[in-house]
């Protein structure tokens, strides 16, 4: 049995979780699991800025940080960290905890074989809508394959304390442990699956272990100090979810159902760059507190082809917001709305959007919201985007006027000045033949 | 009788691109023909019509006690354009526990 805990589930997670993973129980692999579709995005934007960055900037005083208690307990990390830029990622490490075995993985960043592939007659149509590449051909900023858990399981077989990955499937940071450990071979399709729902379930860390989970939120104990997700990982496939005695949140069944769900579409192929898994033969069992018990997962044959991550520039964006009070918040906050975007108007902006909305009524529920009734205060939001950039900074300055000039009882905008122009990149799904993906390992002492 | 989701299930929802998934889950084993019969396309579709071009597709795991639904077109663009506050759709699934849904007496 191997114990595979997972202490980030996005960049940005608690700091502190990864760190009491390793000091409060034992643990074998610690995986950290830092991008998603948003942060490729802004990583995107960052290594426009600086090519040396582009990858999670936490990471590198994180292992700084971790790195006597990693010798010490034997624990080795696997992580997404490296995103667009896994070079430089693992120098910083290198840099900071000298004594670390440390592994790259990449090969995943396609950016300069676009042409390539499109002339070998791969069309990379967005594989949600269908839309042909040409659309953004002009305008991509970056592509990346989504790698699977070979590679990674490679660089700890040739030792590794540390492997930064670049793009990989998230799920694949646990699944890599388990190849290294157990032998599960390339074909062996129901316990690789296993492998892939195990790290499904982990790789948002404490949403796993009752964070953001409606199962009696009030009654789940100290998330102030939330234990991360253990994965008590077993050859034959079997595994518990559990966490280390003694921390704050809750793993139950219903817990645990939560985050199998959570963002898959088809629960009986769940693609993955090593196998289809099947969710539903999986049987949870409650087997004493904080531990679910899984087993049941089957898997089918991996995919022909892997999913292409493509960020390409869309414009620009900017926010501004305005709260108004009672009496009649709401209506204020509406007729504040109707002035912005008649001013716009009367300036011949043009915008691919102009969306608004209220929070404090409709944000969250939209038109599921109840009907506009007394509410204290509001919160007017209202976003533009578009490709003009020009446009999109002359909007931010038509909201602070409104103090002076629209209805009364607003407040609220001076903290933050007028709204930032953003950069937009757009990420847009694609499939390229497996074959045309060669990963790379390489360790660095 | 007519009662909430909310009385028979939890959620929880999460995107990709301009997708969103929501995971309803029956609190009890027993009530999950009701959440078969009552939370259909069709009924997705109509309660978030103000906000997603669709189509909305379910899936069924009954291992689980669970539907997935996938609400195409629900992110004004996906994540990384969206104007919305909640740009990656973290609280459709406790929205959709308002749905008014014909329950067992």
């Amino acid at each position: 049995m191997i114990r595979v805990a997972n202490g980030q589930g996005f960049w940005g997670d608690w700091l502190e979780a990864p760190v009491r993973l390793v000091e409060q129980g034992p643990i074998d692999y610690l995986t950290l699991d830092y991008l998603a579709e948003v942060t490729m995005a802004v990583l995107e934007k960052q290594r426009k800025r600086n090519p040396e960055l582009g990858y999670a900037a936490d990471f590198p005083p994180l292992i700084e940080r971790l790195a006597p208690r990693l010798k010490q307990n034997r624990i080795r990390v696997v992580s997404n960290a490296g995103g667009l830029n896994p070079c430089a990622c693992a120098r910083e490490v290198l840099r900071r905890a000298p004594g670390l075995k440390v592994a790259i993985v990449q090969g995943d960043e396609v950016t300069a074989r676009i042409g390539e592939f499109l002339a070998k007659g791969y069309r990379l149509n967005n594989m949600d809508t269908g839309e042909p590449i040409d659309n953004v051909r002009d305008r991509i900023l970056g592509a990346n394959a989504y790698l699977g858990a070979f590679p990674l399981a490679q660089a700890l077989t040739e030792g590794a304390d540390v492997v930064i990955s670049g793009r990989c499937a998230d799920s694949a940071l646990l699944l890599a442990p388990c190849i290294r450990a157990f032998g599960w071979e390339t074909d062996a399709w129901d316990l690789l699956a296993a492998g892939v729902i195990a790290g499904h379930v982990v790789e948002c860390g404490a949403q796993a272990t009752g964070g953001n989970s409606q199962v009696d939120w009030r009654e789940i104990p100290d998330l102030d100090e939330i234990g991360y997700p253990i994965a008590e990982m077993h050859a034959d496939g079997s595994f518990v979810i559990t966490k280390h005695p003694g921390t704050g949140g809750r793993v139950t069944s219903d817990i645990v159902k939560e985050q199998l769900l959570y963002e898959i579409g088809d629960p009986r192929s769940y693609l993955t760059p090593d196998v289809i898994a099947d969710f539903t033969g999986l049987h949870l069992t409650d087997e004493g507190p904080d531990r679910v018990r899984i087993t049941g997962a089957k898997g089918r044959e991996r995919p022909a082809c892997l999913k292409l991550s493509i960020n390409y520039a869309a414009g620009w964006k900017a926010v501004g917001t305005m709260v108004y009070t009672a009496p009649d918040a709401i209506a204020k906050a509406q007729a504040a709305d109707r002035i912005v975007r008649r001013r716009l108007e009367k300036l011949s902006l043009s915008f691919d959007e102009i969306y608004t909305e209220y929070l404090g009524w409709n944000a969250c529920h939209g038109g599921a919201a109840p009907a506009a009734s007394e509410v204290p205060e509001v919160q007017l939001r209202v976003g533009v985007r578009g490709q003009d950039r020009s446009a999109v900074d002359r909007f931010t300055r038509e909201v602070a006027p409104l103090v002076l000039s629209g209805p009364p009882g607003a407040t609220g905008y001076g903290g933050e000045g007028r709204p930032k122009v953003r950069e937009v990149v757009g990420n847009w799904g694609a499939l390229i033949p497996r074959e045309e993906i060669q990963p790379v390992v390489e360790v660095f002492e | 009788m007519k009662a909430p989701l909310s009385r028979l299930a939890h959620t929880r929802s999460g995107d990709k691109g301009d997708t969103v998934n929501i995971g309803v889950i029956a609190w009890r084993a027993g009530d999950y023909p009701v959440l078969v019969r009552e939370v259909t396309e069709a009924r997705v579709l109509e309660f978030f019509r103000d906000r997603i071009a669709g189509p909305v597709e379910r899936f069924e795991a009954p291992n689980l006690g669970a539907l997935n639904f996938l609400l195409h077109g629900a992110l004004g663009g996906g994540g990384t354009i969206s104007l919305r506050i909640d740009s990656q759709g973290k609280t459709f699934g406790a929205t959709l526990l308002r749905m008014e849904i014909e329950i067992d007496e």
